[in-house]
């Protein structure tokens, strides 16, 4: 598949929130206001692509090598943990500015599904390195998409009369839900209408 | 008593997805058919009561300061454990469960019991709410399932036993099933839905 091919399928059709459920506690979490949405999105776009890039690296040259394939998650749960600690402390020595807009959620993203998501995906799909950094980076911006939309739509929502037993967590299930049917229309027949495969 | 309440706070007063809202990602993303759902409850009731364990025995060993990363590398080997033997025994399970399988790692069910039970109460309790939690899991995972097989494909699936092919078919709503459910629309609309219920339940309550 080309590389355009692997952005839309990972930004529209395979959406990592609406289509594949990856990375649903923050999305639900953060996205009360649009600020910290941004935040969150930028955050996990830097690390799934980052983290793509380093676990396909982790498992081509130490794990396939030797057999040990079936290590796997350990190695690519450590990784990512090792990667976010470094990139925290990257960007708080290089980038206070940014550091103080992200600090918070940084941590928060070694426990968020989509990063080793992507990375399995990666390795589940024989991607090769620029593939597999095309895919992270095409999650993140999904990722990304889908929860800045979702922050308009509830920050909307609070000024809206909802039923009481719906407000807070349930409507914005509904809301989600209501996000992922338009994105039903997006389908595997795009990449191959555009001639992308 | 308190033994019984650690063991069936997880399922009712504390479910972990209604209630509490963890794991939502593998709770969505597997539920599209019973025997899906069952199988991923075992895992996570398997991984959960091991490293519930492993992680109180520990406790007093593990430096405060890098207990995360050593309760996901805990929680990471029991799930190896969960992928091998799955993949030996019942590979269709583990075809479907796909990449929610080594998602399990991160489900925030797991880390959230181990920090916030586990790491400050004994083997015994943590094992009881390790278990607790599994099963209250399990069973709104399969709540979710089965809603969303019934409506949307009209089909119960569960294991093939002797002659029974496991799948039990619904006369009426098999001919027309509301498709919708068994895709990711259907699955975060339900997720809404329940939620409204039980929070309309927990005010009727107090």
């Amino acid at each position: 598949m080309s590389y355009i091919g692997i952005l839309l399928t990972y930004v529209f059709i395979q959406n990592f929130i609406l289509v594949q459920f990856m990375g649903l506690c923050p999305f639900i979490g953060v996205s009360k206001n649009t600020e910290s949405a941004v935040g969150m999105g930028a955050a996990v776009t830097f690390v799934t692509a980052i983290a793509s890039v380093v676990c396909w690296a982790v498992y081509e040259f130490l794990l396939a090598p030797f057999g040990l394939e079936y290590l796997r998650t350990i190695a690519f749960i450590l990784v990512i943990a090792a990667l976010v600690q470094l990139v925290e402390m990257v960007i708080r020595k290089m980038s206070p500015g940014l550091y103080k807009a992200l600090g918070i959620y940084l941590p928060l993203i070694t426990t968020n599904c989509a990063v080793l998501g992507i990375a399995i995906i990666n390795i589940d799909n024989g991607y090769n390195l620029l593939e597999s950094f095309t895919a992270g980076l095409a999650a993140g911006l999904g990722f990304t998409m889908a929860i800045i939309l979702m922050s308009c739509i509830r920050e909307k929502l609070d000024m809206t009369p909802v039923r009481r037993v719906f407000r807070g967590v349930p409507i914005a299930f509904i809301s989600a839900g209501l996000m992922a049917l338009a994105f039903m229309m997006f389908d595997k027949s795009l990449i191959a209408n555009l001639g992308l495969v | 008593m308190s033994q019984m309440k650690e063991l069936t706070k997880g399922i009712f007063k504390e479910n972990p997805v209604f209630i509490i809202m963890l794991g939502m990602c593998p709770t969505l993303g597997v539920s599209t058919q019973v025997s899906n759902a069952l199988g991923m409850g075992a895992s996570v009731i398997f991984v959960l009561t091991c490293s519930n364990i492993f992680i109180s025995l520990c406790r007093k060993i593990i430096p405060d300061a890098i207990r995360i990363p050593c309760y996901i590398v805990i929680i990471a080997s029991f799930v190896t454990i969960v992928e091998m033997v799955l993949h030996a025994f019942v590979p269709a399970v583990y075809d479907a469960l796909g990449v929610y399988l080594p998602l399990i790692v991160v489900n925030c069910i797991i880390l959230g019991r181990a920090e916030a039970f586990a790491s400050k109460n004994g083997v015994v309790a943590s094992a009881l709410d390790g278990i607790g939690m599994g099963i209250g899991f399990t069973l709104s995972l399969t709540l979710i399932a089965l809603i969303r097989e019934v409506l949307g494909a009209g089909t119960i699936t569960l294991f093939p036993v002797g002659g029974f092919s496991g799948t039990i078919t619904l006369p009426g709503i098999s001919e027309s099933p509301v498709r919708v459910m068994t895709l990711a629309a259907g699955a975060l609309l339900l997720m809404g839905y329940l939620k409204a219920f039980f929070q309309w339940k927990g005010e009727k309550k107090a």
